[in-house]
């Protein structure tokens, strides 16, 4: 279970770096290689050339500036998930983050390279979906901002263009008085998810929720949002009833086949269930949060 | 069965394109060339014959080759050792004291009977020891435990007496 | 005299040097300039071999040799048969390197062997076979019916083997039941997965002719004589070492696997050393599994609970080839009455091929699946009758004083007749439930159900034949420098501790400390004779001819002593590494006895000089050596054991399942286990914890999963789920020590108890959790959570 040849480069900048991906279509970014090197030792994946922009300065980094969080590409999960600051912004993430792999690959891979890796099931796509996100890509033509629905197309596959090296991604902050919440189901910690979601909540004055935002994972061909789900639950007081109802709506999102793991038909019960029992944290913790 | 015959003459490396590395393994700066592609777990265990880190999956699963990279645990699996170049590596070779002396997680280890056939085990020991290093604050409940210890697999033990041993070790170790 | 070493909570000996890394697995192993080793597989369950293409292969760079099953000489045939039986008819088995067929997804079919590992891949990819595959069933139910396609044209109903088994006169106490019990039961396809993957690694010394093998092994010697056999070399040019192997669990005990026999033909042939390191994705397709079984069991009981007959029919996957001929199936129909005493009981089997990874035992070796049979069908018989789950068994279980219990007419895999020898069933019951408080579940289980929880108890009994022959020895020599007691057998260890429970042994006898007995096994240079590491054998069999040979190395240093200290051999006590008067400090080191018995005296140690202050240790005249004397302190002797001796346990559990996400949670679990005496109580509840992981593992998390075609969907560790940390629940291990009359010591094995029970007691605690949901009856592992969930839906 070793990798096939590849070429290596390790670029200064991330216009070497553009340039790099830009002459050879078969080229792969490389920054943590969670995920990369995994499918290149068992050559599910056998890139031309690496491009390994660990050496790139200015790629790495939180901030929180004009209501988002700021995740730059050498960004580790580990590293957003201690981040203070960011915690503060969107307790979200760090929630979400728990459930990634095992902290010594939180260490190591990068959130960017799983947002561009876009495996239907993972989280952090999910919870860039879930909160209105962006990333941040740069290619031979510019930059460009891609909003978190534009760029996720299909498992594994996103907007970005092969020449384009995505270098940040945005997470916008919890809105004023809002709850969030996520959790998922695995039958193993810190496997993919065979459902998770996740929940953004605003109460109203009157009790009822005035803003939500339910997005899912793990269901169908990528990370989603349920506009469905929030249409039945916006302007109700998130009784039983309702986030029953809303659970059982869920349902439709569920597209994936059965497989080693789930059958359809349970897979639609755990998001069913998740969506009920995350909105209510959400909801508990924006009223809290009054 | 037909034997080698005299002066054969056989190949002894691959055509590889090849890159120099140097890494800081154990405190001791390291340079070789290496294939470019090679795994840093075999750059430890067949370069510098470092062969405590063992390898038991080559897919990120396992957790037997986890080694701390700039003080962090990591798998070396999934690391490429030009990846690695100018970052410090630290292995299990690392832990006892030149004597032999053990460091105090291994020998929580070997107190609690945390270890049977000892593959995963120093895979399992520098993920705990990235733990304490980390200054993050430990969770020493049970649950606690069994999540830091997830990541890691055992095939001998069922985990409960390497629970004990981390939880051992923390009473002689400042944690986090 | 010091304190017993036997039976004590002693700190494994072995554990620094794998604390520090510097165990010595195969791959470990330094070689001068090794070459690497890779497989071409079957990507096909079936098919023909039309062709095959090396020439791409073999011109890349830095390939060395590339083989196919026309270029491997005396290889090229059939590998044995490791225990033949009646019941199957011309046995087949594969071929190192497939020709013409393929028979499994993973089936090598041509090896090349490159400067690494890396190149032997890439070569590997450049190997074109043209092949044209077959129809095939996977389903075992579905591969014995008519018309289904087979996997070898020679076994019509795809049937590798049918046996009858009978034990007191069922067709006569049938028609006295007064309630029948009927249940169909099935086990998933599972595997050991040992942390470490198998490997060999083989060097050829042309001038010496010495063949020089390391091989993550259960069986050096074994493997020692087929090659020699095979290559017609003589035995003592063949070394095989097994050294720190990670993990066995059965699955590396097996003549041969291919790698075996071709890496050494390779490093023969290419003079230089060749290795090849088995990767995770290999040990999946290549390596032995085991498990799947399907059971229809009958239980013929009075309508107080007790069971008078057991009718079982089964059919075991044996997967394409069945190398191990019936052991796993012979094993599991053999264990199915459990602890009870069913006096009158009928078991067959039929044995089946599938193209799939070949069997052999893991782990359990069908007693997993014949537990989970009769355990679920003991619940099943307690509801149907109304009665109690503890109660029905109280009334089968044997008691204390029916021991020997001779189930005449059933042999085990050892050939030998199924004699249950001793045991205190009833009171291991007895103890599970005072631990759990199982008589006051019930009130417990009502409350967290008006809560809307959903609680259950889950219970199974085991019983283990362990410790099977034909035999194992021990070899002890006393070092004459040092005073070390070397102890040699024939066996090796993946992880048993065999070095500190032997260790205890000998300690004891020779008055040594346990880490002044240095164990040297898993070499053939060490001891020429031996079996394996395998069946919970280790310590019954090698353990009680290490005893025995202890003993006379006892007598022997007792013997010296009392001629070296002038005093009669009832006044000599060994102690503290040396012999004593007793009542007296006047004693000899026993390193100046060991130097005494030996008329070639060493001039430059203290050991000499010690000696030098005593008295001969031998009064005789004439030459140096007495007639029939030998120098030195030394021994070695052998046990055989007259039949298997029978561990067993009960486990029982608390939890509770989630019906939203269909998930389970175990809140308490607790074992109760008998091996007999125990030698070293923590290395014994360190088998029982991991066997239960694995347990745990079978129960919820882990099935090779086959498609219709044949192909393994999840031969990699992210998709066959085995249990972290966060999987596997604290278990409390209580035990009971009844010693086996069987042997000098009193043990019996624990090698593969905890795994046992696992699934049936996981199965009856969900069942019992949901039943006020009805979601109806789990008689099948692993059970996932759609398997919960499609229980919820059918209500």
């Amino acid at each position: 279970m070793k990798p096939a040849l590849f070429e290596y480069s390790a670029p200064q900048t991330v216009a070497e770096a553009i340039a790099l991906l830009a002459a050879d279509p078969g080229a792969m970014v490389l920054a943590g290689g969670q995920s990369l090197v995994p499918a290149m030792n068992l050559r599910l994946a056998s890139p031309s050339r690496l491009v390994d922009i660990q050496h790139i300065p200015g790629l790495s980094g939180i901030s929180v500036a004009g209501g988002e969080i700021i995740v730059r590409a050498l960004t580790t999960h580990r590293e957003l998930e201690l981040s203070g600051e960011a915690h503060r912004a969107n307790p979200v993430i760090r929630e979400a983050m728990a459930h990634v792999a095992h902290i010594p690959i939180r260490n190591r891979g990068t959130v960017v390279g799983s947002l561009c890796h876009a495996d239907a099931a993972a989280e952090m796509p999910m919870v860039l979906v879930l909160t209105g996100g962006s990333v941040v890509a740069e290619g031979p033509q510019g930059t460009r901002t891609i909003g978190a629905e534009d760029f996720f197309q299909f498992h594994m596959t996103t907007s970005r263009e092969s020449h384009e090296l995505v270098v940040e991604a945005r997470f916008p902050v919890l809105p004023a008085g809002a709850g969030a919440a996520f959790d998922e189901f695995t039958r193993r910690h810190g496997d993919y998810a065979i459902a998770a979601v996740g929940a953004i909540v605003r109460l109203g004055r009157d009790g009822a929720a005035d803003k939500v935002a339910v997005a899912t994972c793990g269901v169908g061909s990528r990370p989603m949002r349920l506009p469905a789900v929030e249409a039945r639950l916006i302007g109700t007081r998130l009784a039983a009833e309702d986030l029953a109802a809303a659970g059982e709506i869920a349902k439709d999102a569920v597209t994936a086949p059965d497989d080693i793991n789930a059958t359809t038909s349970y897979r639609q019960r755990v998001v069913a269930t998740l969506v009920r029992r995350v909105v209510e944290k959400a909801a508990h913790r924006a009223g809290q949060g009054r | 069965m037909p034997r080698a015959r005299p002066g054969t003459s056989v190949p002894s490396v691959s055509s590889d394109p090849r890159a120099r590395v140097s890494i800081t393994i154990n405190g001791e700066l390291v340079e070789r060339e290496v294939s470019i592609r090679m795994l840093l777990s075999d750059f430890l265990r067949h370069e510098l014959r470092l062969t405590g880190t063992h390898v038991g999956c080559e897919h990120g699963v396992c957790g037997a080759c986890t080694v701390l990279i700039d003080g962090k645990a990591g798998r070396s699996c999934l690391t490429l050792a030009v990846q690695a170049s100018g970052h410090e590596v630290r292995t299990i070779e690392s832990l006892a004291a030149e004597d032999g002396t053990l460091h105090p997680i291994q020998a929580a280890f070997q107190d609690c009977h945390a270890l049977q056939c000892g593959y995963c085990t120093p895979g399992m020991i520098m993920n705990i020891v990235g733990m304490f290093e980390s200054g993050e604050p430990l969770d020493l409940s049970d649950e606690g435990i069994r999540l830091a210890l997830s990541g890691n697999l055992c095939r001998c033990t069922g985990y409960q007496n390497i629970v004990a041993a981390v939880r051992k070790a923390a009473e002689s170790l400042p944690a986090g | 005299m010091s304190t017993r070493a036997f039976g004590s909570r002693i700190k494994r000996t072995v554990d620094p040097a794998l604390l520090r890394g510097e165990g010595a697995f195969v791959d470990d192993i330094p070689l001068a300039n090794p070459l690497h080793a890779a497989f071409v597989r079957s990507p096909y369950a079936r098919a023909k071999i039309a062709s095959i293409d090396v020439s791409a292969a073999r011109a890349h760079p830095g390939v060395v040799a590339v083989y196919t099953g026309e270029d491997i000489g005396v290889l090229d045939r059939e590998m044995p048969l490791l225990i033949p039986h009646p019941s199957m008819t011309d046995a087949r088995t594969q071929r190192p390197l497939a020709k013409d067929d393929v028979y499994y997804v993973g089936q090598t079919v041509v090896m090349v062997v490159a400067v690494d590992r890396y190149t032997a891949e890439d070569a590997v990819a450049l190997v074109e076979v043209d092949y044209d595959p077959l129809p095939v069933e996977v389903d075992i139910e579905a591969a014995v019916k008519p018309g289904a396609p087979l996997v070898h044209a020679t076994h019509p109903g795809n049937v590798a083997a049918y046996f009858v088994q009978v034990s007191g006169k069922p067709d006569e106490t049938i028609p006295q039941a007064e309630h029948v019990t009927k249940i169909k039961v099935k086990v998933e396809r599972s595997t050991a997965a040992p942390m470490e993957c198998r490997a060999v690694a083989a060097q050829f010394d042309a001038v010496t002719g010495e063949l020089t093998v390391w091989d993550g092994t259960q069986a050096p010697i074994s493997v020692r004589g087929g090659l020699a056999s095979i290559f017609g070399l003589d035995e003592d040019k063949v070394r095989v070492i097994a050294p720190n192997v990670g993990g066995g669990f059965g699955q590396k005990v097996l003549l041969f696997y291919p790698d075996e026999l071709l890496v050494p033909m390779a490093a023969m042939q290419l003079g230089r050393p060749v290795k090849y390191i088995e990767d995770r994705r290999e040990n999946f397709i290549g390596s032995s599994q085991e498990r799947t079984q399907v059971h229809e069991i009958e239980l013929y009981a009075k309508k107080t609970g007790e069971v008078i007959a057991l009718r079982d029919s089964f059919l075991h996957d044996t997967g394409a080839f069945i190398p191990y001929g019936i052991a796993v199936a012979q094993v599991a129909s053999t264990s199915i009455a459990g602890p009870y005493r069913i006096p009158n009981i009928w078991v067959e089997f039929t044995a089946v091929y599938t193209p799939t990874v070949p069997v052999t035992p893991y782990r359990g070796c069908g007693r997993p699946q014949s537990c989970f049979a009769i355990e679920r069908a003991m619940d099943q018989l307690a509801e149907e009758l109304g009665l109690d789950r503890l109660e029905v068994r109280r009334r089968n279980l044997i008691r204390d004083d029916q021991f020997p219990w001779t189930r005449e007419g059933l042999l085990f895999a050892d050939g030998l007749r199924v004699s249950l020898d001793s045991g205190q069933y009833a009171k291991a019951l007895e103890m599970v439930s005072d631990r759990l408080d199982i008589p006051g579940f019930t009130a417990h289980q009502g409350k967290a159900l008006s809560e809307g929880r959903y609680l259950g108890l889950g219970l199974g009994f085991y019983v283990e034949g362990t410790g099977l022959g034909p035999y194992e020895g021990g070899h002890i020599k006393v070092h004459p420098i040092t005073g070390k007691v070397y102890v040699n057998t024939g066996l090796t260890a993946q992880g048993q501790g065999h070095e500190t429970v032997f260790g205890q042994i000998v300690a004891d006898q020779l008055g040594v400390a346990v880490e002044d007995v240095i164990l040297v096994e898993g070499d053939t240079r060490a001891f020429d004779w031996g079996v394996a590491t395998f069946a919970s054998r280790a310590a019954v069999v090698s353990g009680n001819a290490i005893y025995k040979t202890a003993l006379i190395v006892r007598k022997q240093i007792i013997h010296a002593a009392a001629n070296m200290l002038e005093a009669s051999e009832d006044d000599i006590e060994l102690r503290d590494g040396a012999a004593w008067i007793r009542g007296t400090d006047r004693h000899a080191p026993l390193a100046a006895i060991a130097t005494a018995t030996n008329p070639l005296r060493y001039a430059f140690n203290d050991a000499a000089k010690a000696a030098t202050q005593f008295a001969p240790a031998s009064r005789h005249d004439g030459p140096p050596l007495d007639e029939g004397q030998h120098p030195g302190l030394e021994a070695t002797d052998y046990y055989s054991p007259a039949c298997a001796t029978w561990a067993y346990g009960v486990h029982a559990a608390i939890l509770e399942v989630d019906p939203d996400l269909c998930s389970v949670k175990i809140h308490k679990y607790v074992c109760i286990h008998d091996c007999g005496n125990m030698i070293n109580p923590t290395i014994v509840e360190g088998q029982v914890m991991g066997g239960i992981a694995q347990g745990i593992g079978g129960a919820m998390y882990e099935r090779i999963e086959y498609d219709p075609e044949g192909n393994p969907l999840n031969a990699n560790f992210v998709d066959f789920l085995i249990p972290y940390a966060t999987e596997v629940p604290n278990v409390e291990v209580l035990h009971l020590e009844t010693p086996s009359p069987l042997n000098p010591l009193g043990v019996k094995g624990v090698g593969e108890a905890g795994c046992i029970a696992v699934g049936a007691v996981i199965a009856s605690g969900i069942e019992d959790a949901l039943a006020p949901l009805g979601a109806g009856k789990f008689r099948q592992t692993p059970i996932t959570p759609s398997m919960i969930h499609a229980a919820l839906v059918a209500h």
